[in-house]
């Protein structure tokens, strides 16, 4: 074999462990829940392999899973809104301080490494019955018995948000420290008040990390199902939640699949367009 | 200078969120000293009894084992891989490198729960049942995206011209992976390990569809206590977890830090 055949084999040897491991465990099990979708679940609990087309009657017709699957998308919506709106300020401040903005981006950064369950649960700590602002308003005589604060769609977009938000900051803030801030003195040097140079030079500057960031809120926050059971009441499941009880719970794995294909195709497109328009690089930029 | 107001308001918000952000897990620290039998304020005084009794807790423990042992296999294998295909895409040109990277990275792109479903309905049709095994596939094949991304951004700055001085000086390409290549990459390695070590600690949404019934990891045993009441022994386990989770990055980023250092500027 000439030299550079082996030079060009040499990155496919070192590649193929890892693609082995997505295809065998992510592609090939993909294809495999769309074939499972049109399989039927039988009342034996048997799995009746065939070509059935109710599964996919049932999900896409059922105003069940429209409905939910539409308040699934609001409460995605309404969570990355609030993350920019919280986010990108916060960004802001820390992208343009004059004091140590590795230590500012630490200490944003820093929940994002606390346990996802432990940050959703300790809500239950500040808004319980016997939380912290139930305390302290009793306390303060403002009321005189508890309120039922938690175990709604607030709690639940309020436990996403604080999940959430980090995401939003880290690729605000990549994206605004990439910018010059010479350029903003230029525009004022030009005439433009500071606001003006804010949303004409360094807003539009910064909107690829704002749109990175409002994608991984929105496709985190949309394929979540603990945040709900742990913070939401009865009637606040997700689209995931749907998946989780169809496959853990039903064990109709046929419906499930469904269901899980539906998910992907719904927040998959979303990914797609921001690629056609954005590309990955800014993402992973946000992730590395 | 921003504008004085402007700039009050910016750093005001920020101080808010950052509360926000804070005020809930401080408040988990809190009460998990407090000798109140109940997990709740009023705060009765400080104890460290949660914690004892934490640890005389057996299926916290073995949740903690599992978690230990499921976490510390997830870093190794996902390092391996991660670190190699990491090598090929960053040391050598490869054809078509932008959409091997996408697929490498797709366990990331495509919903948690979508995965763990396809993940779990395969393999289960391959005679994996839920199981340890199911498990560590997961949390390989859920961590890997991030371990190749921490470590291509780090091996990015490691030249290629010391390799090169070695092999000119007569040392075989082993001799130079070994001696000169793998502790200069040594800080990037490690980085990867650690955040596959804490996204497969840290995880629930996949875990909860792959793990077998009656074995537990740390998130599944708090979230399975979550159903009972909020206990202060969950405020304990949760202190416990972010004193892990918080320190052990710091930790491994100073480590990383003293060896760069050592290996000269």
């Amino acid at each position: 074999m000439s030299v550079e055949a082996r030079e060009a084999r040499q990155p496919w040897i070192l590649l193929s462990p890892a693609l082995t491991a997505v295809g065998l465990l992510l592609f090939v099990p993909l294809l495999f829940i769309v074939v499972y979708s049109f399989w039927l679940r039988t009342a034996s609990g048997a799995d009746q392999v065939g070509f059935y087309l109710d599964n996919w009657n049932e999900a896409l017709t059922d105003a069940f899973y429209r409905d939910i699957l539409l308040n699934t998308l609001k409460i995605a919506v309404i969570t990355t809104i609030v993350c920019a709106l919280m986010g990108y300020p916060s960004a802001y401040f820390i992208a343009r301080s004059k004091g140590n903005k590795p230590l500012l981006l630490l200490l944003l950064m820093l929940p994002f490494w606390i346990s996802y369950i432990i940050r959703t649960m300790s809500w239950i700590n500040i808004l319980g019955v016997s939380g912290a602002l139930n305390t302290l308003l009793l306390w303060l005589g403002i009321i005189d018995e508890p309120i039922q604060m938690l175990y709604n769609e607030t709690t639940v977009i309020l436990g996403l948000v604080h999940y959430l938000l980090p995401f939003m900051v880290l690729n605000v803030f990549v994206s605004l420290d990439g910018i010059d801030t010479t350029l903003e003195d230029a525009a004022n040097s030009l005439g433009a008040t500071r606001w003006q140079a804010f949303t004409q030079v360094t807003l539009p500057l910064s909107l690829p990390g704002l749109a990175a960031g409002s994608l991984l809120c929105f496709v985190l926050g949309a394929g979540t199902y603990i945040t709900p059971l742990v913070l939401g009441g009865p009637t606040d499941a997700m689209f995931a939640n749907l998946v989780f009880e169809a496959i853990i719970t039903q064990l109709n794995w046929p419906l499930g699949s469904a269901l899980s294909l539906m998910l992907l195709v719904v927040l998959g497109l979303l990914v797609m367009i921001y690629n056609r328009y954005l590309g990955m690089a800014q993402l992973m930029k946000g992730l590395g | 200078m921003m504008a004085p107001l402007g700039w009050q308001l910016i750093r005001g918000w920020a101080i808010l969120v950052y509360l926000f952000m804070f005020l809930p897990v401080a408040v988990v620290v809190l009460l998990s000293f407090n000798a109140s039998q109940f997990g709740s304020f009023p705060m009765t005084g400080f104890s460290f009894r949660w914690f004892v009794e934490l640890w005389n807790n057996d299926a916290i423990l073995r949740a903690f084992q599992t978690s230990m042992i499921l976490g510390a296999l997830t870093a190794v294998i996902s390092t391996t891989l991660g670190v190699l295909a990491s090598l090929a895409l960053v040391r050598y040109r490869v054809p078509g490198a932008n959409a091997v990277t996408t697929m490498l990275i797709a366990p990331i792109l495509v919903p948690e729960v979508v995965l763990a479903v396809a993940l779990l309905l395969f393999l289960n049709f391959l005679g994996i049942n839920k199981s340890f095994t199911l498990l560590l596939f997961g949390h390989v094949i859920f961590t890997l995206p991030f371990v190749i991304l921490v470590v291509q951004a780090r091996l990015v700055s490691i030249r290629r011209d010391v390799e090169e001085a070695a092999m000119s000086l007569g040392a075989s390409p082993m001799q130079t992976f070994f001696q000169i290549t793998l502790p200069l990459m040594m800080p990037a390695v490690l980085a990867g390990g650690l955040f596959a070590f804490t996204i497969s600690f840290d995880d629930i949404t996949g875990t909860l569809f792959w793990k077998p019934g009656g074995v537990e990891t740390v998130p599944t045993q708090i979230f399975a206590m979550l159903r009972n009441s909020i206990s202060p022994e969950i405020n304990a386990l949760g202190t416990v977890m972010i004193f892990l989770t918080v320190g052990l990055p710091l930790l491994g980023a100073a480590i990383a830090r003293k060896i760069s250092n050592k290996g000269g500027t």
